[in-house]
């Protein structure tokens, strides 16, 4: 790209009217559980993967209510599967179904 | 030549059957890799052949394992499966003794009665008659029992029976009709020209009384001929086409050819075999706690023959392997659904970050790898860290701040090529410790260590290793006067067979009681990672009727050995639950 | 003999003016007066019964332990006004000596039924009172943190809960660490047991979040120069002050706050707790060491609760506690006729609200005995 000596800086707003929402509607319809979140933070304290990597499945799921794809994209590949979060959760969401379902919705919108 | 129009139905059902059967099986011979092509080659000439053919005649003729499951319903598949296969043999032979001629045609035996009505030309024909109708007798047992079972399956300790396709019923009324209408035609030409056994005879003699037998023989005998046509050409399509597929499986599996994680021909092979008994769908869990109906595996593998698979019955399944115990075909049914889940698991994950990440690992004798949901349960990390102390054990605990999952997890969900890049990362660590043995407190890591990781050093469960040091007398502990439970983790049970080492452990412990269900026929708690879209609501159901056959003897403890058991079951019981780690760390006498 | 006709209705008219003392036989009234059993001596078992007695009933108020005051016993100061748990229960004493409350202590009962309108209680030293009503104040228990191992209660020397922080505050020694040290940084955990699906939990004990809050407070008060974290989920300052106490703590008393659920705890060499938690406004992961970790335990349902409840058929709502017949307009009435609740018995509340209810209690039984007209409501329902 040129370097012009400026650059444009995007809107730091969630626009939320303009959200990319496919994810969030396939995730809710098959997976709906990822509604009873209430954002406690317990499953990323305890993620494997967390302790290497910045992964993050609280800020996942809300990368993916708000229309971040590219977040939600660069974020989902590092998860392990291995549960930790299943068996925390305080509130029973289906944490490893929520991710497999982002995985496929990405597949399915090939975003 | 003994020929009649009505032989015509049964041997075009027989060509069609035998050509049928020649192109699928060997097409899936010809789809399998080189490596099971040899194993097959070798096998033939080998000593397996003889056990393949011990296992055709105990499985698919005597039906031992479904007599494991009910006695009733192993008659009914010994009378029908082993008495056809008698009846069979037995007409080729009287066949044969009647006239000595080399090259028969294949329904000669089949309607011997029919050609044959002046039997005092050979010899042996009372007794051939004899044996025969006793056969007869035995097969229309069966049929009485299968008729009975569709409609009152209870008896059978089956609570559900499976639902049927067109085809299979097809099949399956043809199959009712073939042996009483075989009695009625032998009778018929038994009372003509009175002949016959016990059986057929004695019938003749009572149908000629009221019946004008001549004009009903020919007749009965196109029906026997047009239900056994019907029937063969059917089978392929039915449920049926598990009877001479599973002959085909015995042979192969006594080869060394299985199922892996990946589907291949010989994965078709094994969904053919399954002959929709339904054993499965009493043995499922899900079914009786939670209310799915559809994931059961005699539906999955239905769906997968019929390429309907949906992504429901696919992840629902606990893969707990309750089902695959009492598989009457010993079909290999959690790894086929492993294999089914990559199509619904899409290839994104990047494990790129765990390159850099150097473990140090220091040398040590053993190597602890608590495993992740161990992390949730401090007790038993806490109990086996004050164990190897206590013995005075070198040893190192891997996964003591942060974790790499094993990958089994990510294997089981359908990622395995995936999962090998967590396989390699904590192989590493592991081989450059030194370590001769890995002790793990988690069934599915030690599952997973054990069958693939291929890693050259002793690979024990906590529960294997506290009983050697026990054994050894490395520790010494006390035996309290508690009354205990132990239920079984579905991973380290059925899944790796270890089912009498925590028994044994737990005997030095305490008083351990038996329960309901238990070993091979063990609950799954319901916490399993095996399904992934398991609500939480259905997973409480499953606990909730686990825990009434753990509590039912109102025992003082419950002991599992399985981070994510306990933590499952703790969460609603009662009943105190422990590790046996923890059992053993409390009763130690080591200072 | 007239007015002994009206006071068959209404018993309580006649002590109220004494005049009718001198003029009816006390034997032909006290035949007529109507019996009250108050199950639990707790803060709602003592309000309703002094109430109930001194409206002319004959009330027997059974407590298991061998005191009244229930769980207000254990407790230091009340949030949000820092005064003393120990008025509170002077007050409540003052009540049952001034209404002159029969009360049996160490009393623990064996069974309880309904015989046509009649109560009969059972105990276990086999005595059996009967009555006309029964008020059930049975109360709640603390969660038993030892469900949530992972945070390490019974595992860890310096993991306790905040009903066993009270106690050290109770009883004015020092707060020291297991091993005998002055902490330089106390955990608060809140939400321990509560809103947790995990242990069968889902609802809000509502008083956790600001005896949290006051705790900490105490903690900064008693171990100068002590740093103190509120680990949340969400600040429930629901009260009258009580976001008032919660700003004090930060104006005046540094006191940190942590959004974020601790996932576990582990213990270090030295003894000190290390902890799990994500911080969620920063959006990371973090991990710090205190040296005592406080678990603000939950109110579940009390033992009592659980076995009165079923010995008498009343009904049990989604969360262990009772049901009641209405949740807006009849918190204090039972399915069983003539069986009242007050208390925590019926909903996790704070002593405010265990006042008015045991008031209210006191209020529908007397109204269920005299048999009101309005009675007919509570009856349609």
């Amino acid at each position: 790209m040129k370097n012009f000596g400026y650059s444009i800086n995007k809107d730091r707003q969630i626009d939320l009217d303009k959200s990319d929402q496919r994810i969030a509607l396939f995730v809710k319809q098959h997976e709906p559980s990822i509604n009873i979140c209430i954002s406690c933070g317990t499953c990323t304290a305890t993620c494997s993967a967390g302790n290497y990597t910045n992964l993050n499945l609280r800020k996942l799921i809300l990368s993916v209510k708000r229309g971040d794809i590219i977040e939600t994209k660069a974020e989902i590949s590092k998860c392990m599967f291995c549960g930790k979060c299943l068996l925390a959760c305080p509130r029973g969401v289906n944490t490893r179904n929520v991710i497999l379902k982002i995985n496929q919705a990405i597949e399915k919108f090939s975003l | 030549m003994n020929f009649h129009p009505f032989v015509i139905p049964f041997s075009i059902g027989f060509i069609v059957l035998i050509f049928i059967l020649l192109y699928k099986y060997f097409s899936l011979f010809y789809r399998l890799d080189h490596q099971d092509k040899s194993k097959i080659y070798k096998g033939v000439f080998s000593l397996k052949f003889f056990k393949a053919i011990k296992e055709v005649f105990l499985e698919s003729l005597l039906h031992r394992k479904i007599f494991r499951v009910n006695p009733l319903l192993g008659y009914m598949h010994t009378s029908l499966a082993f008495g056809w296969f008698l009846i069979i043999i037995g007409g080729t032979v009287e066949s044969k003794v009647h006239s000595h001629m080399a090259l028969k045609m294949p329904y000669d035996p089949v309607f011997f009665n029919f050609f044959n009505t002046d039997l005092s030309m050979y010899r042996w024909a009372n007794e051939f008659n004899f044996i025969m109708d006793f056969l007869l007798l035995i097969v229309l047992s069966g049929v009485c029992l299968a008729f009975v079972k569709r409609f009152y399956s209870k008896a059978f300790g089956m609570k559900k029976t499976s639902v049927l396709k067109p085809f299979d019923k097809i099949a399956l009324y043809t199959l009712w009709l073939i042996f009483p209408l075989r009695f009625f035609a032998e009778s018929f030409s038994a009372g003509l020209y009175n002949n016959g056994g016990f059986l057929t005879g004695t019938a003749g003699v009572f149908f000629s009384s009221f019946l004008p037998l001549k004009n009903l023989l020919v007749p009965t005998w196109w029906a026997y001929s047009i239900s056994l046509g019907a029937f063969f050409v059917a089978l392929p399509f039915s449920r049926y086409m598990h009877i001479p597929t599973e002959i085909f499986l015995i042979f192969l599996r006594n080869f060394g050819v299985k199922t892996d994680k990946i589907f291949s021909s010989f994965t078709e092979l094994e969904v053919l075999s399954c002959p929709r008994c339904g054993i499965c769908l009493d043995k499922c869990q899900l079914l009786k706690s939670a209310e799915i109906s559809d994931t059961q595996n005699v539906y999955f593998l239905q769906s997968l023959r019929n390429k309907q698979l949906n992504e429901n019955n696919t992840f629902d399944c606990l893969l707990c392997g309750r089902c695959q115990e009492f598989c009457p075909v010993g079909i290999n049914l959690n790894n086929i659904r492993i294999s089914q889940r990559k199509h619904f698991f899409p290839e994104n994950n990047n494990f790129e970050y765990l390159q850099p990440i150097a473990i140090a690992t220091p040398k040590a004798s053993v190597i602890y790898f608590a495993g992740c949901m161990t992390h949730l349960t401090p007790t038993i990390k806490l109990a086996m860290t004050g164990i190897f102390e206590a013995a005075g054990v070198d040893y190192l605990f891997l996964d003591k701040d942060s974790s790499i999952c094993c990958g089994r997890p990510l294997m089981i969900a359908g990622e395995y090529t995936k999962a090998n890049e967590l396989i390699e990362k904590n192989k590493k660590a592991i081989i450059e410790s030194g370590a001769k043995t890995l002790v793990t407190s988690c069934p599915i890591c030690y599952k997973m260590f054990n069958e693939d990781y291929d890693l050259n050093i002793e690979v024990l469960h906590h529960t294997q290793y506290l009983l050697q040091l026990t054994e050894k007398q490395i520790i010494k502990i006390n035996k309290t006067n508690k009354k205990v439970v132990y239920h079984d983790p579905c991973e380290l049970g059925r899944g790796s067979g270890i089912f009498n080492e925590p028994r044994e452990l737990i005997s030095h412990l305490a008083d351990i009681s038996k329960i309901k269900e238990e070993k091979e026929e063990a609950l799954c708690c319901g916490g399993s990672l095996g399904s992934v879209n398991l609500s939480f609501n259905k997973r409480n159901n499953i606990r909730k009727d686990v825990l009434s056959v753990l509590q039912e003897g109102n025992p003082d403890l419950i002991i599992t050995a399985c981070p994510l058991c306990k933590k499952t079951l703790q969460n609603g019981a009662n009943t105190e639950v422990k590790d046996i780690a923890e059992l053993v760390m409390q009763n130690i006498q080591n200072q | 003999m007239e007015y002994l006709e009206c006071l068959k209705y209404s018993p309580s008219k006649y002590f109220r003016h004494s005049k009718l003392k001198a003029l009816i036989n006390v034997n032909d009234i006290i035949m007529k007066q109507k019996k009250v059993i108050v199950i639990g001596g707790g803060i709602s078992g003592m309000e309703s019964s002094t109430y109930l007695t001194s409206m002319g009933y004959d009330v027997v108020l059974i407590e298991q332990k061998d005191k009244l005051g229930g769980k207000l016993l254990k407790w230091e100061k009340l949030f949000p006004t820092m005064s003393m748990g120990k008025d509170v229960v002077n007050f409540l004493n003052k009540g049952i000596d001034l209404a002159q409350v029969k009360v049996e202590l160490n009393a623990k009962i064996i069974n309880a039924v309904k015989e046509g309108n009649i109560f009969k209680i059972n105990l276990d030293d086999g005595r059996v009172f009967e009555s006309d009503a029964v008020l059930v104040t049975t109360g709640y228990d603390v969660f038993d943190a030892r469900k949530k191992e992972e945070y390490g209660y019974g595992i860890y020397d310096n993991v306790i809960t905040s009903a066993e922080l009270e106690e050290k505050f109770l009883s004015g020694n020092d707060i020291l660490t297991n091993s005998g040290k002055v902490p330089k940084k106390v955990g608060f955990v809140h939400c321990v047991g509560s809103r947790d699906e995990k242990v069968g939990n889902v609802y809000c004990s509502k008083v956790c979040c600001v005896t949290a809050v006051k705790q900490a407070i105490e903690i900064k008060e008693k171990i100068p120069g002590v740093d103190a974290y509120c680990f949340y989920m969400d600040l429930r300052m629901f009260g009258m002050h009580f976001e008032a106490l919660y700003k004090q703590a930060q104006e005046k008393w540094a006191v940190n706050f942590i959004r974020g659920r601790l996932s576990e705890a582990c213990e270090n060499m030295d003894g000190s707790i290390m902890v799990k938690v994500e911080d969620t406004l920063a959006g990371k992961p973090l991990r710090m060491n205190v040296d005592l970790l406080v678990l603000m335990v939950g109110i579940v349902p009390s033992v009592g609760t659980k076995t009165i409840g079923k010995m008498m058929g009343l009904n049990f709502g989604p969360n262990g506690f009772f049901k009641s017949l209405d949740q807006h307009s009849m918190t204090t009435v039972s399915n069983v006729p003539g069986v009242f609740f007050a208390g925590c018995c019926v909903a996790p509340r704070t002593i405010n609200n265990v006042f008015v209810d045991a008031r209210a209690a006191a209020l529908m039984t007397s109204s269920y005995l005299e048999g009101y007209d309005i009675e007919k409501r509570i009856q349609e329902k």
